[in-house]
């Protein structure tokens, strides 16, 4: 393959990673460190996707849209964890399956539900930022990938720092280590995990504006970003946010190769298949607990 | 089992006394994937249901037996049996390979590993042009039906009669077998079941690769019955919910609960789907599948015992 | 309780179910309506085109029913939605056949969702009448299989007439761009061969899978490759992306001729957001309303049904595929008119014998059941604005360039039509 193709496939790649890891930080947060099975992470992307074009409808720019829904979604996802919870983590036997069988049928109840009030075309948003692009010396890159890679660091960077510095950040990753230590200490560990899966929700707003930015979604987009989300979390270890970013860049560039060398027909496998790859050689990711 | 044997022995006479006054065609196109969903329920369950592992990718299974019947009629003109056989040893054995790859690990990595294999194969096969591709292939059926069967499509309708009452038969077998005991001491607490001496990784594998083989046993007569085969369809999500959600609402304790579950949903989707739009259709299994994992974790069998039970003390 | 109350209803709603699907198809009596059946796109990628063919088909029926019917008796449409999805249409057949028991067939929209229901109109010796397909017909061989579309058999009237144009801007070396679906993969294969015939080459050549939505990694490439013509085959989502591609990050200043087979590119919902990203494709069509396609009938028809199409929100300028399904119609009057039966191998012999007189001109059938003469006029968008609708209603825009008994503008290289 052309050098300069490998080139600009590097570049795109890094761009695309970055996306993927902001996609990804909500389920690290809510797999990684809270051990619920959430399947339908994905779908709660796509969810935010067509929020954010219900407003762009409006006339509101997609990133803006984002930011209002965050709100919202985090309303929901306190609702989503405190129901899961009652429902499943209190009880004993059979919770494994069941709260997977559940996640799942949410996953498909979103993704039919869209399905049924929007249709199964493409949607897309228009801002001034999306159909042009910046010229870098020989390569023109789309300004949406840019947009999208500047908000995505900068949704990683709040949320790490968050978790690193503050009391309530602090406390959620500690729950995610010995939740029997933590309520020795006074601190109830079902306030904090739900606190913990609204923000993870919360992130799906604005990384499902992220979502339709890059390009055109349809309800049954979820099913691809199973594969990409779970393939960040995994590779990157459960628990580990930080490793999230470069989980996202290897998947982003392995991806990008694999469009620009073998064509368009492989890269939906590529993230499924380095997420089998590690689940057989090595569980616990790159920098898991 | 004297009695289990006559009632399989009487369901398939009457499959195949059916033909003999029911001409329309469209009832076989109909009653062949109730009778499909009999067979996926089945197979789910028995590492769904019996061990605790939930399959998501279940049509990743149930496509490479279509797609592994096809590739041989293509190429060697194999008889239906034969391709059944073959559909059910390759999914078998994809069953087995999915399973050493994950069921080391906790059940979620499974589940995900599932879909992972689904995707990955329907890619595969969307470039494999031996096979048609994403175009897909046509296929013309037989013209002559064997027996005294009027079509080619009726005759579909009997054989997969036969898989169903396989299928139903081997998860009686292995739901009152030591195998059955074993898995669902792995479902109650495995860790437990591991210090007790229960060889779970070989039971798992084995719960596994029956479940692959019954599902692509399920998918091999596919190409047949539509005439046709694409990977969209053979790999749909349809496949996968439906085959969780039936054993899920029937009831997952017992091999009948799947029964149940596949012969409700089935065929009220199957009326549904050419009156109401099909997404409201595929819309309402997701519903009724959180419902139940709700509310009703022991499916229509579990609601039935409850009922009995609650009659029973108040007499 | 509940579970009891909804297993009796279900067991006894299978059980009416079963006895009205096997109880035995009703005498027809003389005054029964005669049944048309299709099942076409109405939601999914092709649901825009097919729902404004599913209206042009009904206008035939509301026109033919308003002057007495065929036959003596009324015609009754009966259509299903396919959702633009091959492994639905054969139950959705096989409905039409053996529980609404039609007596005429119509095929669906498109190539993609007609290939798998030909085995079954072969088996059962069917008439089954053609919308726009793409040789759909070349490896079944069916005798009783009758398409309309302006492209005739084969590529050499589409691929090859775009070809010509290129050739005659100058074009040397050419890139194949095509989904990887039944339509895309008939339409490129034949582009290719012509394209060696006529010495080009090729310097660039990918199949992409159907619903791709980014197209920045294959344009990177193709303007890597640095070609003179590129030859597009693509449904309508991804002709829509490849667009919307090109005008972000640009295919090239070596690029004179692009487009060729990207369908969607007809249908107003999508045509309108594009707007002056389109200028420069040259891309097939099959009705624009310039000068040299003014049939008998058909800017009446536009008319009525342009007035209908605002209120049952579809294609408001229906000039792609409503004229031709409204002939398909006529196409079947004419043959049941003539030979007063619905005899399917009787009307067969009819349209393969004689001429069909309809809006979209006279059409002969070939031995295939393709047009004899292919009428396939290859466009041009040249000075096509933003957000405007009305500016594709009169002649101008979509430019005839090609082939010459059609033509009514002069191609123009790519980049001089492109600010």
């Amino acid at each position: 393959m052309d050098l300069e193709l490998l080139y600009e496939a590097i570049i795109s790649g890094i761009l695309l990673g970055c996306f993927y890891a902001a996609v990804s930080l909500g389920l690290s947060l809510a797999f990684g460190l809270l051990d619920v099975p959430h399947i339908a992470h994905p779908s709660f992307l796509v969810l935010g996707a067509f929020a954010t074009y219900m407003l762009g409808l409006q006339g509101v720019d997609p990133l803006l849209a984002g930011l209002l829904m965050m709100p919202v979604f985090f309303v929901f996802g306190l609702a989503v964890y405190q129901f899961y919870y009652s429902t499943f983590e209190k009880r004993g036997t059979d919770t494994g399956l069941r709260g997977i069988a559940f996640f799942f049928g949410v996953a498909f109840i979103v993704e039919v539900g869209l399905i049924v009030a929007f249709g199964v075309d493409q949607r897309l948003v228009e801002a001034p930022y999306i159909g042009t692009s910046t010229r870098f010396g020989e390569m023109r890159i789309p300004n949406r990938m840019l947009v999208a890679f500047g908000v995505a660091v900068l949704i990683t960077t709040v949320l790490t720092i968050y978790l690193a510095k503050t009391f309530t950040g602090r406390a959620i990753k500690a729950v995610a280590q010995d939740e029997g230590a933590l309520r020795l200490m006074g601190a109830d560990p079902v306030r904090i995990k739900r606190f913990a899966f609204a923000i993870a929700t919360a992130t799906c707003a604005l990384a499902g504006a992220l979502l339709i930015i890059v390009g055109p979604v349809d309800p049954g987009l979820g099913r691809l970003y199973i594969g990409r989300t779970f393939c960040v979390v995994v590779l990157a270890g459960l628990g580990s946010m930080s490793g999230t970013v470069v989980a996202g860049l290897i998947l982003g560039i392995a991806e990008s190769i694999v469009l620009a060398s073998v064509g368009a027909a492989w890269a939906p496998a590529v993230a499924f298949g380095i997420l089998l790859v590690v689940l057989g050689v090595r569980p616990a990711g790159l920098f898991g607990r | 089992m004297g009695r289990f044997v006559i009632g399989a022995l009487a369901v398939l006479a009457v499959l195949a006394a059916i033909p003999l006054w029911v001409t329309n065609e469209y009832f076989y196109f109909a009653a062949y994937v109730v009778l499909q969903f009999i067979v996926l329920a089945t197979a789910w369950n028995i590492l769904g249901g019996f061990a605790g592992y939930v399959n998501f990718g279940s049509a990743a299974f149930f496509a490479i037996g279509a797609y592994t019947a096809v590739a041989l009629f293509k190429a060697v003109n194999l008889p239906l049996p034969l391709q059944i056989l073959a559909g059910a040893a390759v999914s078998g054995l994809l069953g087995l390979g999915v399973g050493l790859l994950t069921l080391r690990l906790r059940g979620i990595f499974f589940s995900i590993a599932t879909i992972a294999v689904a995707i990955i194969l329907e890619t595969f096969i969307i470039n494999w042009s031996y096979v048609g591709g994403a175009k897909g292939l046509p296929i013309l059926r037989p013209t002559d039906a064997p027996l005294h069967f009027q079509s080619y499509l009726q005759w579909l309708f009997f054989v997969m009669g036969v898989v169903a009452v396989i299928a139903v038969a081997c998860a009686r077998y292995v739901q009152t077998s030591w195998l059955g005991r074993g898995l669902r001491a792995i479902r109650d607490n495995e860790s437990a079941a591991e210090c007790s001496g229960v060889p779970t990784l070989q039971l798992k594998l084995a719960a596994a690769t029956l479940s692959g083989a019954l599902m692509g046993a399920a998918g091999a007569p596919f190409a047949q019955y539509l005439s046709f085969i694409e990977p969209v369809s053979a790999f749909s999500l349809t496949y996968a919910v439906n085959a969780l959600a039936m054993p899920i609402i029937g009831g997952m304790a017992h091999w009948i609960g799947p029964v149940i579950g596949a012969i409700l949903l089935g065929t009220v989707q199957q009326i549904v789907t050419v009156t109401i739009s099909s997404e409201l259709n595929v819309l309402v299994v997701g519903v009724l599948l959180v419902v139940f994992v709700v509310a009703a974790p022991e499916g229509i069998l579990g609601l039935v015992a409850k009922l009995r039970r609650r009659v029973g003390s108040t007499k | 309780m509940q579970h009891t109350r909804r297993k009796l209803l279900a067991g006894a709603s299978a059980l009416l179910a079963a006895t009205a699907l096997a109880a035995p198809g009703a005498v027809l009596a003389q005054g029964q309506p005669i049944k048309v059946g299709i099942g076409i796109a109405q939601t999914g990628p092709l649901g825009g085109g097919g729902k404004a063919a599913l209206l042009g088909l009904q206008m035939w029926v509301d026109d033919v029913n308003a002057k007495g019917g065929l036959l003596g008796r009324k015609v009754q449409l009966i259509a299903y939605d396919d959702q633009s999805n091959p492994a639905v249409t054969p139950g959705i057949y096989t409905k039409l056949l053996d529980v609404d028991k039609v007596d005429l067939l119509v095929a669906p929209y498109g190539t993609n969702p007609t290939a798998p229901i030909m085995p079954l109109v072969k088996q059962r010796d069917l008439l089954l009448m053609g919308n726009f397909s793409f040789d759909a017909n070349a490896k079944i061989q069916h005798d009783k299989w009758f398409n309309n579309a302006p492209w005739g058999a084969g590529a050499v009237a589409w691929g090859g007439t775009f070809l010509e144009a290129g050739k005659a801007l100058g074009g040397k070396t050419i890139a194949f761009l095509a989904a990887d679906a039944e339509f895309a993969q008939n339409l490129a294969t034949g582009a290719r061969a012509i394209s060696k015939a006529m010495g080009l080459q090729t310097v660039y050549d990918q199949n992409y899978p159907p619903n791709t939505v980014d197209f920045s990694s294959m344009i990177r490439a193709v303007r890597n490759a640095k070609p003179d013509i590129v030859f597009v085959a693509s449904y309508p989502g991804e002709s829509a992306a490849l667009v919307r591609a090109v005008n972000e990050i640009g295919v090239g200043s070596s690029v004179k001729l692009i487009g060729g087979g990207m369908v969607g590119l007809q249908f107003t919902p999508i045509m309108e957001p594009l707007g002056s990203m389109l200028n420069g494709f040259v891309n097939f069509h099959s009705w624009v309303p310039e000068k040299t396609m003014d049939f008998p009938g058909v800017a009446d028809f536009l008319k009525r049904y342009q007035a209908r199409a605002v209120q049952e929100k579809v294609d408001p300028l229906g000039f792609y595929l409503p004229p031709y399904n409204y002939a398909i119609g006529q196409m079947l009057e004419q043959a049941v008119t003539a030979t007063k039966s619905l005899d399917h191998k009787m009307l067969a012999d009819y349209i393969r014998k004689n001429e069909m007189k309809t809006i979209v001109g006279n059409i002969r059938y070939d031995a295939v059941g393709e047009w004899a003469t292919p009428r396939l006029p290859m466009i041009q968008f040249q000075g096509v604005t933003d957000k405007n609708v009305d500016q594709f209603r009169g002649p101008g825009r979509q430019v005839i360039i090609a082939p010459a008994k059609l033509q009514t503008g002069n191609v123009q290289p790519f980049d001089k039509l492109r600010k």
